[in-house]
């Protein structure tokens, strides 16, 4: 997520390093590559025009301080921006009310019955009693997509024959939550253009029926330039309050979330991150600032694993984390938590560090998906606790026995030892880069 | 299906694209008319940014436009714009290698492009046009995504094999092929479940579903359509690539181009990953997908 423009930014400032002091020179030098890569991130171009300006402004003549040299005080000033536009307007997720009530809006396609799906079983987890309703009369099926997706999730779903004015779908989906005690009324709607007026008046005319705590505009995080305008175009008609980023699990840039929040000053508030329902998360512009620039977030690592994990596993394994000890063992159990956790891939992406390393990613989620890390247990579970413990012992009999346990090959097993050695190398690297004040990942940046 | 798919009704071309043109080209060719100075020609390349033809493209495409010296300064760069596209294979689309063996169509792309709607629109294309369609349900894995090919299908009146939610789209495909070579279809549609390109093992079984077609119809030469919705912004272009490595795309088809959207990553793909756009969708009725010529086009955008 987000890796070419962290890439990007870090390549056209790494320019800057190893300077003693910012000069107009450079800034613009700088600022071409900033421009150009966040116009190849999709942000609005108006959008990148008036933030190179304002990173411009604040990186001539900046102060810099002693020990940081300027293309990491550049590092800062973007980050500061970034995260500043993604952190504009109230990200509070409004539940409240008898029932309260939340439409879901978008283009065709942007995701929004999967998202309604997702948002309601966030809904269960908070000890909420949701009820979807499936007000998209107009594309085949969509009805039975949603009545699917309910039945997965044990969450009721409220549809009426065909003909019935989506208005009064919606109205009977309050009154179904009113007479069977459902607290929290989730509306899916049909996707429309923005361009046609008829369907525009009827999501207006929805969200003044229902009058919503929550109007969520459903965005593809795959959109181009197109996100300002379309976003506008819903704000005008409906009170939105927030928005879903979805598709972040692909490799869109994702550019759209800041165009959308920097013009409408509407937040995102949730980001979809996978096919399956479990797959939302919601949005922190810290981070996200951080992720752009490739450095890692810790923190979503240590609440996501607390979601799934109980707390005390969660706190040996960012423990293990923080301190350089990365074992065997550790990596198996690991391992065996992630697999809960979802795609090994997004975990691996919140590690300082690691965004950067997008080869290391990929190769581990192609591992996942080949079915590979199945083999890497076996041969893990062979060894004894003090191979475990100590790699270094492991001499060509002991891996001749660990392939014949584990039914994989000697090749095979060289293999593993060698990649945990280089995991082993990079946790290490991770340690050495100090506490979460400051910049995390500025490390490795200013050396290049 | 015998007559050749790439005669474009230029007027209706016109009338589809209206939404989509104004705005870029329009403003374009005012700008350059009345004058071509630094700030013109900045001016130029942010609308071409701005109708996501991506920033070094449309860098590069207005600074070639602006050294020529053959032709008016708008004109140049319409012929810029042309260069950019595929070279066409003059071949009627599907290809049909014999009289008993199908044509055969398998739709590709992200999630939420718009596959199954295209699918319905081809598929009504073909059979207005007097050819005996099948449609394939290869997307087992979304949610009701099996019934909204099937209610299309009836509304068509055309068949459709389709397996149990979650079956292998490759056991859904062999099927189809089954009974395409029964039934005598000279078009065999097949749907795909969406998947986002940087998923590699959806993306092998994309591979997957070409052997068993050519397994199943050693014969067959079946066309890859790559389904992209206009809105798509630089993305597009990795979404392209992934999908031609796996897949072997003959040809794209750029849906919901009757938004604002001007779907100028299309430009960057045919340049890029040389596969034509073949078809746009400018509406939701199942005559709303209609030949795409380039020439046409760019023609259409500077009228």
């Amino acid at each position: 997520m987000f890796d070419a423009l962290s890439d990007r930014l870090r390549d056209a400032l790494s320019r800057l390093s190893g300077h003693g002091r910012i000069t107009e020179a450079d800034v613009d030098a700088a600022m071409r590559e900033v421009r150009l890569a966040l116009l190849e991130a999709d942000v609005n171009y108006k959008v990148v025009k008036d933030l190179v300006g304002r990173i411009k402004a604040r990186a001539v003549g900046a102060d810099v301080l002693e020990g940081i040299n300027p293309g990491q005080a550049v590092v800062k000033i973007v980050h500061d921006e970034l995260a500043a536009i993604l952190g504009e307007g109230d990200r509070t997720f409004r539940i409240s009310g008898a029932p309260a009530v939340i439409v879901m809006v978008g283009l065709q396609g942007s995701g929004k019955t999967t998202s309604s799906a997702k948002l309601a079983r966030h809904i269960v987890r908070q000890g909420r009693q949701p009820l979807l309703v499936a007000a998209d009369p107009y594309r085949p099926a969509a009805v039975d997509q949603l009545i699917t997706l309910g039945r997965q999730l044990e969450i009721p779903v409220h549809s009426a024959p065909s003909g019935t004015p989506v208005v009064d779908i919606a109205r009977g989906g309050i009154e179904m939550a009113r007479r069977t005690g459902r607290d929290v009324v989730i509306v899916d709607t049909a996707g429309r253009l923005t361009v046609d007026d008829a369907l525009m008046a009827e999501i207006r005319a929805v969200c003044a029926a229902v009058a919503p705590t929550e109007t969520l505009l459903v965005v593809d995080a795959m959109v181009g330039q197109e996100a300002v305008p379309v976003a506008e175009a819903f704000r005008d008609a409906v009170p939105l309050t927030g928005l879903v980023l979805t598709k972040m699990d692909g490799d869109a840039r994702g550019g759209a979330a800041l165009s959308i929040s920097a013009v409408t000053g509407v937040p995102v508030k949730f980001m979809g991150t996978g096919e399956k329902t479990d797959a939302l998360e919601v949005f922190h512009p810290d981070r996200l600032a951080g992720r752009i620039l490739g450095m890692g977030d810790v923190l979503s690592l240590v609440e996501k694993a607390q979601e799934t994990l109980d707390s005390k596993q969660a706190e040996q394994m960012a423990e293990s984390l923080r301190k350089n000890s990365f074992t065997l063992d550790m990596w198996l159990e690991s391992m065996q938590q992630l697999k809960k956790m979802g795609p090994l891939g997004s975990l691996m992406e919140m590690i300082p560090g690691l965004g950067g390393m997008k080869d290391a990613r990929k190769q581990v989620q192609e591992a996942e998906e080949r079915g590979e890390l199945r083999r890497t247990e076996a041969i893990i579970r062979s060894m004894t606790p003090a191979e475990r413990r100590d790699p270094g012992i492991l001499n060509a009999s002991r891996r001749r026995r660990i392939a014949r346990g584990s039914g994989t090959s000697l090749p095979e097993v060289n293999k593993l030892i060698k990649q945990f050695g280089e995991m082993q190398r990079l946790f290490k690297q991770m340690g050495g880069m100090g506490g979460r004040k400051g910049i995390p990942g500025l490390g490795p940046l200013g050396r290049r | 299906m015998t007559e050749p798919l790439s005669t474009t009704d230029r007027a209706e071309l016109l009338a589809g694209l209206e939404r989509s043109r104004t705005g870029l080209v329009g403003r374009i060719r005012s700008i350059l008319r009345q004058a071509s100075d630094d700030d013109a020609w900045e001016s130029v390349e942010e609308i071409l940014i701005a109708g996501d033809l991506g920033a070094s493209l449309a860098m590069g495409v207005v600074e070639r436009a602006r050294e020529r010296r053959d032709l008016p300064p708008d004109l140049a760069l319409q012929a810029e714009l042309i260069d950019l596209f595929a070279p066409r294979d003059p071949t009627p689309w599907p290809r049909k290698p014999a009289v008993d063996v199908p044509a055969i169509i398998l739709v590709v792309g992200v999630n939420g492009t718009g596959k199954t709607t295209t699918i319905a629109k081809l598929a009504w294309r073909f059979k207005s046009r007097g050819a005996r369609v099948l449609l394939a349900a290869g997307d087992t894995f979304r949610a009701a995504a099996i019934e909204q090919l099937q209610t299309w299908a009836s509304r068509i009146d055309v068949p459709v094999v389709a397996h149990a939610a979650n079956a292998d789209p490759s056991a859904v495909v062999w099927d189809a092929m089954d009974a395409a070579v029964a039934r005598h279809t000279d078009v065999v549609i097949v749907d795909t479940a969406g998947r986002l390109h940087t998923r590699s093992n959806l993306m092998e079984e994309l591979a997957k579903i070409r052997r068993t077609i050519a397994r199943r119809i050693p014969d067959a030469t079946p066309e890859v359509m790559f389904v992209l919705d206009a809105t798509t912004g630089q993305n597009g272009l990795m979404q392209a690539k992934a999908f031609h490595e796996s897949a072997g795309l003959t040809g794209i088809a750029l849906t919901k181009l009757d938004s604002t959207a001007k779907g100028g990553i299309a430009f960057a793909i045919e340049q890029e990953v040389g596969v034509p756009v073949l078809f746009v969708g400018v509406g939701e009725k199942l005559e709303d997908l209609i030949d795409f010529d380039p020439n046409a086009f760019a023609q259409a955008m500077f009228a």
